[in-house]
């Protein structure tokens, strides 16, 4: 268990999130130098500014990070290109903050860029060359897909506590709802629970709207230290707690339905000093409707079993007891690939105040939780626990 | 729907043991005789020692039953793409450790989580001279 004291010494100073969600004319690059951009500008800091370069893609290889400050003609006194999936942008925060904290460097940039769309990658139904990849080498045989591994999880959640498809698809069409309300979000046309079922499926119980979206776009973070940022022209985004973990099949005897998000949450909200009844809204990553049900439950929002009920009648909508996603999340808003960086960008645009329409009143304390990997078979989970400047 | 065509699996050293019991018709799973331990997927060491002195492989039930399950609508690959629908599944052996695996020669509707399960094998055609085969899993 972490003891670390250095989340409260460190602050997100700026925040972009690409307005685009189909960019056949832009590279990966082109569109995180764009964010940088935004980013920066939303700090009122400059390219020079920038000491700490963090980031990671679909397609950055070894060596990407290097290839990404070449890029922006930048030469930082740190570089982190971890890539643990999608949570990837949110663990990102919580390195740059350590090393902010360690005087390593004085301000980060983190940043993401994709073409997901207008590649037309087959993210979540196409499956993985096994003939000489030792990682896939137990799955490829069997046809694993992306869906299919949640599709097993949301299978044994409904088998061990009754869950039900109805229950998930108001998870699909509460993000529906919101991106309604979020004049970038790439669907915002209102769907109910019985287009949701209507849908035709992709891997049994999960149906095609229960399955996020594939869009082009990116987006940037700047962090710095709470001191430097209090100067900066934005209003500070205070990192009050995070953690990470990982889950996997161990041995061949983990339990699946316990996710990373369990260890992650827990450790960010104790450093956090929080409780549940604290946080005012959840950015939660929602690669497919199970996802958030099953990282509601292991954040602790709701005990095992119980986030069908959760997730009903509006409980995760705006004005209820927990909104998530205000944004619209990966279901209705944006997905292009990977999208921890979104769940720090719109808890930071929240609790700033700044989201209009899908502004969640009063917004002091959010939580950001990213999931990189596939839950159901193996994964890493990220937590960050952010608050208001007051 | 016709049936699956496998690729053909990545075998390392640490890992051929399970493709060629699986080519004599025999479930190989790996076990630790310093700690007792069982594992699966296999490797070149005791996940918990961290030792492969006393790591042996041995010829297990295949025997087991459904951890879950799902039913494959949509998979683009090769070799799956005509073969939707197909049931993928999590076995639990009785030997302890959970495998991946396709639930084959039953209806998908008629599989459920718990369901008791026997371990079946699809030999493939290869170009060099490895006898592989993939374990697949009927219900018992």
């Amino acid at each position: 268990m972490s003891t670390a004291d250095f989340p409260n010494s460190a602050a997100i100073a700026g925040v972009y999130e690409h307005p685009s969600r189909f960019s056949p004319d832009k590279t990966e690059f082109q569109i995180m130098a764009e964010c940088a951009k935004g980013a920066l500008d939303d700090a009122g800091l400059t390219r020079d500014d920038v000491d700490g370069l963090f980031g990671a893609s679909m397609s950055m290889g070894m060596m990407g990070i290097v290839d990404l400050a070449e890029y922006l003609d930048v030469r930082p006194d740190y570089l982190d290109g971890t890539n643990i999936g999608g949570s990837s942008f949110v663990s990102h925060v919580t390195h740059a903050a350590a090393a902010i904290h360690a005087g390593l460097c004085s301000t980060a940039l983190v940043l993401y860029g994709s073409t997901a769309a207008s590649n037309a990658m087959a993210i979540g139904t196409g499956g993985t060359d096994g003939s000489k990849n030792p990682d896939s080498a137990f799955s490829a045989p069997y046809g694993m897909t992306t869906v299919g591994s949640y599709a097993m999880y949301a299978n044994l959640h409904m088998s061990k506590y009754g869950t039900s498809s109805e229950q998930l698809a108001e998870i699909a069409v509460t993000m529906r709802r919101h991106a309604g309300l979020n004049p970038l979000a790439k669907m915002r046309t209102p769907i109910t629970v019985d287009d949701v079922l209507e849908s035709r499926l992709i891997s049994r119980p999960l149906h095609l709207l229960d399955c996020c979206i594939i869009s082009d776009g990116g987006g940037a973070v700047v962090v710095t230290s709470l001191e430097r940022a209090k100067d900066l022209r934005t209003k500070p985004v205070h990192l009050l707690g995070c953690g990470e973990a990982v889950q996997h099949q161990g041995v061949g005897d983990s339990d699946l339905l316990t996710i990373a998000a369990k260890q992650s949450g827990q450790t960010a909200m104790e450093m956090a000093g929080i409780k549940h009844s604290d946080v005012d809204l959840a950015m939660v990553y929602d690669s497919f409707t199970i996802t958030v049900l099953a990282t509601l439950e292991n954040l602790g929002f709701c005990e095992p079993g119980e986030g069908g009920e959760f997730v009903s009648n509006g409980g995760i909508g705006l004005g209820g007891p927990l909104p998530v996603n205000p944004d619209g999340g990966g279901l209705s808003s944006n997905h292009p690939g990977m999208r921890g960086i979104f769940l720090v960008i719109e808890a930071a645009k929240q609790l700033r105040g700044e989201c209009g329409d899908r502004q969640v009143a009063g917004a002091e304390i959010a939580i950001a939780h990213g999931t990189g990997g596939t839950i159901g078979d193996k994964h890493s989970g990220a937590t960050l626990v952010l608050g208001a400047d007051r | 729907m016709s049936s699956i065509t496998h690729p053909n699996p990545y075998a390392s050293w640490e890992t051929r043991g399970f493709w060629e019991g699986a080519g004599r018709d025999q479930l190989v799973l790996q076990k630790c005789n310093t700690c007792g331990l069982i594992q699966h997927r296999p490797r070149g060491v005791c996940a918990h020692c961290l030792d492969s002195s006393s790591l042996v492989h041995f010829v297990a039930s295949g025997r087991g039953s459904i951890y879950s399950y799902t039913v494959t609508e949509q998979n683009q690959a090769k070799g799956f793409a005509e073969a939707c629908p197909y049931t993928m599944a999590y076995v639990t052996l009785d030997e302890g450790p959970r495998l991946l695996t396709v639930i084959v020669d039953c209806e998908p509707d008629a599989v459920e989580i718990g369901m008791s399960v026997v371990a079946d094998f699809v030999s493939q055609e290869r170009d060099d001279d490895e006898r592989f085969a993939i374990p697949v899993f009927r219900l018992a």
